[in-house]
């Protein structure tokens, strides 16, 4: 089933504990070269998944390629060409940051330089400084650097960006770009909705173990999830209405009722909205707060 | 993360990554790198340099001081055995036991709970690689510690030490058989807490009692015979017997038992377990457990 362009292909994936399905039929491709963001809630089945497909655990059934390989089976020189940015940090021994890299750099077989890896994630600063002693932010940075010294051809990166300030995250996305435009291929599991806005080629949004839409970033819940919607107060009561011609619409609301519509707002739903909508609105407490503001405002 | 990284195969076909080389010097390259990696991560640790490291020092300065005005056996030109020169041959067995199992045993718990080893199964790094950084770090420690050791003792406690080269070869393979047995006991004894919290409370009493019953702490020959022979089963007591045939008197031979210092049964013993500890390791141990 494998094809050269497809890096991961997943079909009908499934993992269960006890009766509990945690992946229920999953499938999925990951083409050479692009971005594909995994998203959804949490306790939805992203983690497993993409454990499955980095080797850590295995899967009840269904089948897995990646790189060529079922994960289950794979050897060293398959780990050689993987980069995995783990979800936890953990944590390390008494290493420095430049020890560290200077370490795993070792294990590859064309790993890239080390001050360079160093500077890309920007802790030239802190290159002697014990690991531990770094804050979180620093030290998923240090994650970071780990999951890409050994020049990956796949990289995966679980929710990459938790602790980083929001410069942070910027430098973070442009280095994800470099690695984009130097054909990395990458799987990207986020809790921030413009994060997969911004670094995404195509998605897949999980909910309750089940893939519920899976399309390039903008066209997510199908052409109809982002008509316009324009909604009113009526006798009381909230009416809306969905409409490629939402200034139309308002304007025979004029008409109709004589005056200014009470509470008359049109909303173009967003990539937020959309994924509401999609993984159902009891969710919207395991979005990061920061998305909500930035989105909201 | 401002500063721009060379980008290499950035135009079109990437180049086909290079294989990883002969698996076997790859392993044993990558386990020498390991060992220098793992030595000074340890000595960064301030809490096992001392509950580890200098802990049978510690022990042979206090029983050194504190029986000071004792003495325990008697050479046959009739000169007194001090505490320090008793006591020598049983702290070099402990610091075999600490450096290899009772460090390796929680050091590995601790880090499968706090997901370095996760890391590591995650990166082409040989399980036999990270094997040999472990049993190198004990080596190196635990020769390190045998050093001070030998040192402190010749020069404050004033100890003889043997003259003749072949008590110093027994010595020498006595005590690398003995810290590598050591260590790969360590390795399987690490799957058994089951967080890394849980470790010290797991390895401990295990070192401990066996320290009490193989004539670490207390002399062997004032022990029943019933609880000699346990202890015989197990590796310490042969250790510590070999460290006495080494650092006391030859005619202190009739304080063992069978008024033997049974090389061969030294030899014999540490073997079979360390045979025992890779059959043990092979069985056991996992980088992660995969459907935890």
């Amino acid at each position: 089933m494998t094809t050269a362009q497809n890096v991961v292909e997943v079909r009908d994936l499934r993992k269960t504990y006890g009766d509990t399905a945690a992946v229920d039929g999953v499938s999925f491709d990951i083409h050479r070269g692009e971005t594909f963001a995994l998203l959804g809630p949490n306790g939805a089945g992203k983690s497993t998944t993409i454990e499955i497909l980095e080797g850590y655990r295995r899967r009840t059934s269904g089948e897995v390629r990646v790189l060529g390989a079922d994960p289950e089976r794979a050897g060293l020189d398959w780990k050689a060409r993987l980069g995995i940015v783990l979800q936890s940090s953990g944590e390390v021994g008494a290493v420095t940051v430049r020890e560290q890299l200077a370490h795993f750099a070792a294990l590859y077989p064309n790993p890239r330089d080390v001050d360079e890896v160093i500077g890309a994630v920007g802790l030239e600063e802190k290159a002697g400084a014990l690991i531990r002693k770094l804050s979180g932010g620093q030290r998923r940075r240090v994650d970071v650097a780990v999951g890409i010294i050994g020049r990956p051809e796949l990289l995966f990166l679980d929710e990459p960006t938790t602790g980083f300030d929001p410069e942070a995250r910027r430098s973070f996305w442009a280095l994800i770009r470099q690695l984009q435009g130097e054909g990395t291929t990458i799987l990207l599991t986020t809790h921030y909705l413009d994060e997969a806005a911004q670094l995404g080629d195509r998605a897949g949004i999980i909910a309750s173990g089940r893939m519920v839409d899976l399309a390039p970033i903008g066209e997510l819940g199908g052409a109809d999830a982002r008509i316009p919607i324009v909604r009113w107060v009526e006798q009381g009561g909230v009416r809306e209405e969905r409409t490629h011609a939402p200034a139309a619409v308002a304007a025979a609301l004029i008409d109709r009722l004589g005056g200014e519509p009470e509470g008359l707002e049109v909303i173009r739903p967003s990539l937020e909205d959309v994924y509401l909508d999609l993984v159902g609105h009891e969710h919207a407490d395991d979005l990061a707060p920061e998305t909500l503001t930035e989105t909201r405002a | 993360m401002t500063a721009p990284m060379t980008a290499t195969g950035a135009t079109g076909a990437r180049p086909v990554p290079p294989g990883l080389g002969s698996p076997l010097a790859r392993t044993v390259r990558l386990g020498l790198l390991r060992i220098g990696y793992e030595v000074r991560a340890y000595f960064r640790q301030g809490d096992t340099v001392f509950f580890t490291f200098l802990f049978p020092v510690v022990m042979l300065t206090i029983f050194s001081v504190s029986f000071s005005e004792a003495s325990f056996e008697q050479t046959a030109d009739g000169d007194d055995i001090t505490a320090a020169w008793f006591f020598l041959p049983a702290m070099l067995a402990a610091g075999v036991l600490l450096s290899g199992l009772q460090n390796l045993a929680i050091d590995i718990a601790a880090e499968k709970s706090n997901g370095t080893l996760k890391r590591l199964a995650g990166s082409p790094l040989p399980v036999v690689s990270y094997f040999i950084g472990k049993i190198g770090q004990s080596v190196v420690t635990g020769v390190l510690q045998a050093v001070i050791l030998l040192l402190l003792a010749f020069t404050v406690f004033q100890v003889p030490l043997p003259e003749e080269p072949a008590r110093w070869g027994d010595f020498a393979w006595m005590f690398l058989l003995g810290v590598i047995t050591s260590a790969i006991l360590g390795i399987a004894l690490s799957a058994v807490p089951r967080s890394g919290a849980s470790a010290t409370a797991v390895v401990i009493p295990i070192t401990l009692v066996l320290q009490f019953i193989s004539g670490v702490y207390l002399r062997f020959s004032d022990l029943p015979d019933w609880l000699q022979s346990v202890a015989s089963i197990f590796p310490l007591k042969w250790m510590a017997q070999g460290m006495r045939s080494v650092f006391l008197p030859d005619e202190l031979v009739v304080l063992e038992q069978n008024e033997s210092w049974d090389e061969p049964g030294i030899a014999l013993a540490l073997a079979v377990w360390l045979v025992a500890g890779l059959i043990l390791t092979r069985l056991t141990f996992r980088w992660i457990r995969r459907d935890s």
